[in-house]
């Protein structure tokens, strides 16, 4: 049995093979649509979402599965101090396999020693995001057509990030990748990113504040929003909440091909008038995240076409 | 100042000078009936000054603990007199219920029936992260 906990739980080969199982679903869904008959993915969200949760649903029912689940901890046992190892090896009878966000960091591994399926990690806390990452990878080949050779640009609350983190893990296994962060200087992206991903493996990056000096640069331009939910000072969230704003004038000198990626929600940094710009990725972000979620779950489950 | 040779029991060599009371705490020593003699501040050609732990009763030690403490300690097991058996300890790999994680988003902090396990990151500068959020020891 296999659990999604860390994008680097998977291989580089697994992870273009779930790429490849999407193309495949995209260009012909019938073929999928009653592969998981009969099978139930639980979402066990201790923690609001819409995408995320969503398209764990939307991705098993257009798999012939059904789903269950809570979409918040106060309408489970959770509220009367059930602790998530317990709950999850309750679920762990009714469903074949669970997704689950949880706001402190590590549950989802926690969740995965005491489990009788498998688990996948949908968000906990600001650590990790691996199935964001993968809507994210799928993202970058079908626009760029390719997993290497480009400049990605990260910008805005690096620290507490997970989508970024996962991402910076995931892509530095493939080759000729230049990671440029962009932050305000509290919320840079953790010393043990760099020290344990990019150092280590020698991977070329850079820091800057500002985004307008490193965007002829970049292939790829990942946002981010400063999320309230991560501090624990509200004066601080509302100092850094506005630091970086994408409006069409920081794009004119950003290359033709750009494509701007958000792991969404958004709150302003990115302008609305940008929505239009055949340079915005964003939904389709969304979409491609139900598509690689669907090759998730089959490679889980174990079903083949 | 004499402290008699032990005749079966574990002599700890080695200990950087100052670690040995953390050491002592950390095995539980208090906690044995045995014969314990904790020397500090013992001249040492090799590291100038170093404290020595003898523990007179075939104990289990948790190596695991000791490693992580110091690992340049050296446990020697004396058996009838003689020394029978000696090893050199490294950074353990893995830890378990040795130390707890400091980062208050950890479920760990929480959910206190987990066992803490850290792990080694980097040997060389003797980083371990912990296995659910990742964050150093501290």
């Amino acid at each position: 049995m296999r659990h999604l906990i860390d994008i680097t739980d998977l291989t580089v080969e697994e992870i273009n093979n779930l790429v490849t199982v999407s193309e495949n679903i995209i260009k012909d869904k019938s073929s999928f649509s009653e592969i998981c008959k009969g099978k139930k993915i639980a979402t066990l969200f201790y923690e609001p979402s819409t995408r995320t949760r969503l398209s764990f649903e939307a991705a098993m029912l257009e798999l012939g599965g059904n789903v269950l689940g809570f979409a918040s901890a106060d309408s489970s046992s959770v509220s009367k101090g059930e602790t998530v190892t317990d709950t999850v090896r309750t679920v762990g009878c009714y469903a074949d396999i669970i997704a689950m966000r949880h706001p402190k960091e590590g549950a989802p591994m926690a969740a995965s020693k005491y489990s009788p399926v498998p688990i996948i990690n949908s968000g906990d806390g600001g650590h990790n995001h691996p199935t964001q990452t993968l809507a994210d990878l799928l993202t970058i080949q079908l626009e760029k057509g390719r997993l290497d050779n480009f400049t990605i640009g990260f910008c805005g609350d690096l620290m507490f990030g997970r989508t970024v983190h996962s991402l910076i893990n995931a892509l530095s296994r493939y080759k000729n990748i230049n990671f440029v962060f962009i932050s305000p200087e509290e919320l840079k992206i953790p010393a043990y990113i760099k020290e344990d991903t990019l150092n280590k493996k020698g991977l070329p990056y850079k820091e800057v504040e500002r985004l307008e000096e490193v965007m002829p640069e970049l292939d790829i331009l990942y946002m981010t929003r400063v999320q309230r939910e991560r501090f624990f000072n509200e004066a601080d969230y509302i100092r850094l909440k506005d630091s970086y704003i994408l409006e069409p004038n920081k794009l004119i000198n950003a290359k033709k091909d750009l494509s701007i990626l958000h792991p969404l929600p958004r709150v302003n940094e990115i302008s609305h008038s940008i929505d239009d710009d055949p340079r915005a990725c964003y939904f389709k972000q969304v979409l491609n995240g139900k598509y690689i979620r669907m090759a998730l779950i089959m490679k889980l489950l174990e079903v083949q076409v | 100042m004499k402290i008699d040779e032990i005749q079966n029991g574990i002599v700890l060599d080695h200990i950087k000078a100052g670690n040995s009371m953390k050491i002592y705490k950390y095995l539980d020593l208090d906690k044995l009936d045995c014969t314990v003699a904790l020397i500090r501040n013992v001249k040492s050609n090799k590291m100038g000054k170093k404290d020595i732990i003898k523990i007179d009763s075939p104990i289990k030690i948790n190596l695991e603990v000791l490693g992580y403490i110091d690992s340049g300690i050296t446990v020697n097991i004396i058996n009838n007199g003689v020394l029978c058996d000696k090893h050199k300890l490294e950074l353990p790999e893995k830890l378990t219920n040795v130390i707890r994680c400091k980062n208050p988003r950890c479920i760990t902090t929480v959910e206190s029936h987990l066992n803490s396990v850290f792990k080694l990151s980097d040997r060389e500068k003797g980083i371990y992260r912990c296995e659910y959020c990742e964050a150093e020891n501290s």
